[in-house]
């Protein structure tokens, strides 16, 4: 699906980190089996890493169509809250789960319904719900941090499968279903397509505003998930500061993993891999006892050196690093540039 | 041309009715105290959002604004505080390292052709580190300069008052409307975000507009800055997180199209303004959560990108051209 070669930068960029881990941590790749649950530093990485791989998969497929979610974090807080709020209330965990995942995809359809229906951009279409998700998922809490002790809920945050954190199955299961569903099916060659170019799209036949409101359904989907993870990880709802950010994270890793942001080819694998890389960065910066406030300078600077990476394969001199790639990978995704849409509907 | 007003007028007839509504329930809210502290309290965010304004109407975006606000905050209290400068050099040093992290910015937006929004969010990232980096605590400012700045004021009619800072916010939305109605760079301000190959072909000078955009931004972000370490009286690199947001709702509550092109300053200190009053309203009212604010602001967001859209549409149908599929 993927080929080697171009998950080659994603990978080494890995091996580095991992390596420097090792360096600054040496029993970083110890493993150990306690409780029939596999502990250590690289677990922690997968760990700690599945909210965002979470969020990464649905924001894929939605930047894929040339779009971006910037709710997915005030999504995770709103369902959080909704499925802690339930928990307490008495609610079997069977309703929990249903109501804070259907929290998800009403948020998902709005944003799809925003997008695809009244052609708002997608920033602007979710930033919306950025703002005001905070504050309803600080209304269903009515403001305090809830908190609970429910077996069932907590499972999906520190319980395991065979051993392996519960999180990390769940996203993973994800991850294959989606790539499952986009690569054995056209939806994913669709989705590529109307990122490319929505009009043409719709003019070869395509039904692009349902396709829209898929991937952010989808998105709110996913966010939801990763919203009850992080809420029965740390047993509680905190409607400030769950998913803070994670929006942002989310977007980064799937520009690491190396889809545009201007639509078009997309892999899910590689954006879960671009998650990794995040979260093992930080696992690195925490280990090797820095203050973990570094953390936003190395992200600022990882995005930097993508930039400057991307844009220096898009000069043509990319053919040259990579021999045998294809020279301008990007060419035809900077030929549909923005102001060419603009035109269509003169201010 | 009238339309294009619309959005505006809709937005200074929600804030009008707004404040008479909340004048009608609370008749206390009808005086220049409120006003007064309505400046005060909004100053930074005003400030703020008339660089997010300029931005906006070029058809771009800059989500660093609440970072460069904190990372401003903190320099100052770290040289007024620890290195015992005076605060206007610490002033001057802050307003030149923002203003330059704001042109940094632009010049990668255009040399690099990489869309406004990741390049912004790394600087958001960065500039929030860097604050980090330079402390995790709540520095607090002592210096008798800042207790001066902060007892002055003039007494409007009515007991309110009008401070320095909010005093400042005014001139600030004034500079703002000279330099984009009645300057070359603020046409090829609009013209940049109309449609950029036609300003490049009518000889606007794209890079070095672009980057004075994000440079002037940088600026008034740090400007902001200053006005909130005043307000505040310290520095702490945790303040100020979503503030972008807030002025991106401001500029959009404000009338500007977020694609870019069409836009008012005066539009923006209206949107700020309705920010203010309901927040204003919840400290009246004293029961609701002020989280309502947020709500608020976001069902407004809707309703006017709403009625943006429906103006757009309806004037291209006018115009005879294709409807966006």
């Amino acid at each position: 699906m993927i080929s080697l070669r171009r998950a080659a930068p994603q990978l080494i960029a890995l091996a580095v980190i991992l390596f420097l881990n090792w360096l600054a941590f040496p029993g970083f790749f110890n493993i150990r089996i306690q409780d029939g649950r596999l502990f250590g530093s690289v677990v922690d990485v997968f760990n700690r890493g599945a909210p965002v791989m979470i969020l990464a998969i649905g924001m894929t497929m939605v930047i894929a169509s040339r779009g971006v979610d910037l709710s997915v974090g005030a999504v995770m807080a709103m369902a959080g809250a909704t499925a802690a709020t339930m928990t307490v209330a008495g609610y079997p965990l069977v309703a929990v789960l249903a109501a804070a995942l259907v929290v998800g995809l009403l948020c998902g359809l709005l944003n799809g319904i925003l997008v695809a229906f009244l052609d708002l951009q997608p920033i602007v279409a979710t930033l919306i719900l950025m703002v005001a998700g905070r504050g309803i998922a600080q209304l269903v809490t009515e403001g305090f941090i809830v908190t609970f002790n429910e077996p069932g809920l907590i499972f999906f945050g520190t319980g395991s499968f065979l051993g392996i954190p519960m999180p990390v199955v769940i996203a993973a299961v994800l991850g294959v279903l989606a790539i499952l569903l986009v690569r054995r099916t056209a939806l994913g060659l669709l989705i590529e397509a109307v990122g490319v170019n929505r009009s043409a799209s719709t003019y070869a036949g395509l039904n692009s505003r349902v396709l829209l409101l898929f991937v952010y359904t989808f998105s709110g989907f996913c966010a939801a998930l990763a919203g009850i993870i992080a809420t029965a990880d740390i047993r509680g709802a905190d409607a400030n500061n769950a998913g803070l950010w994670l929006e942002l994270d989310a977007i980064l890793a799937v520009v690491i993993g190396g889809t545009s942001l201007l639509g078009g080819r997309f892999s899910i694998l590689m954006s879960m891999l671009g998650a990794i890389i995040i979260q093992a960065m930080n696992t690195g910066i925490l280990l090797s006892g820095f203050p973990p406030e570094y953390n936003l300078i190395v992200k600022a600077a990882v995005i930097i050196m993508i930039l400057l990476a991307q844009s220096l394969s898009l000069a043509g001199a990319g053919a040259f690093f990579r021999p045998g790639a294809k020279a301008k990978p990007q060419e035809p995704l900077r030929s549909s540039d923005p102001s060419a849409n603009k035109a269509q509907n003169p201010a | 041309m009238s339309n294009r007003l619309l959005p505006f007028y809709a937005t200074l007839l929600i804030a009008v009715v707004a404040y008479g509504l909340c004048v009608m329930q609370f008749p206390n809210m009808f005086s220049t105290r409120v006003l007064g502290n309505l400046l005060t309290d909004n100053a930074f965010l005003g400030i703020a959002a008339v660089g997010m304004t300029f931005v906006i109407i070029s058809g771009g975006i800059d989500l660093s604004v609440g970072s460069v606000i904190a990372f401003t905050g903190v320099l100052i209290a770290v040289l007024v505080g620890w290195y015992g400068f005076h605060p206007l050099v610490a002033f001057a040093i802050a307003l030149l390292l923002s203003t330059l992290f704001g042109a940094g910015m632009g010049a990668i937006i255009h040399y690099l052709d990489v869309p406004a929004f990741i390049v912004t969010l790394a600087g958001m990232f960065l500039a929030r580190g860097l604050s980090f980096v330079i402390t995790t605590d709540s520095i607090p400012i002592g210096h008798e300069f800042y207790s001066t700045i902060q007892s002055l004021y003039w007494r409007m009619p009515g007991g309110g008052r009008l401070t320095v800072i909010g005093g400042l916010m005014l001139v600030v939305f004034l500079g703002g409307i000279v330099l984009a109605h009645f300057t070359r760079f603020g046409s090829y301000v609009y013209a940049l975000g109309g449609n950029r190959q036609s300003a490049e072909l009518m000889g606007v000078p794209v890079a070095r507009t672009t980057v004075l955009i994000y440079a002037l931004s940088g600026f008034l972000s740090g400007l902001a800055g200053v006005v909130f370490s005043i307000y505040t009286s310290a520095g702490y690199p945790l303040s100020a997180v979503g503030v972008e947001l807030d002025t991106i709702a401001a500029v959009v509550i404000g009338g500007t199209l977020l694609t870019g092109g069409t836009g008012y300053v005066a539009g923006t200190l209206v949107g700020v303004a309705i920010q203010g009053i309901i927040q204003t309203y919840i400290v009246f009212d004293g029961t609701l959560s002020s989280w309502w604010t947020k709500i608020v602001v976001g069902i407004l967001l809707f309703a006017f990108i709403a009625l943006q859209r429906v103006l757009v549409l309806v004037s291209s149908r006018k115009a005879g051209a294709l409807a966006p599929a």
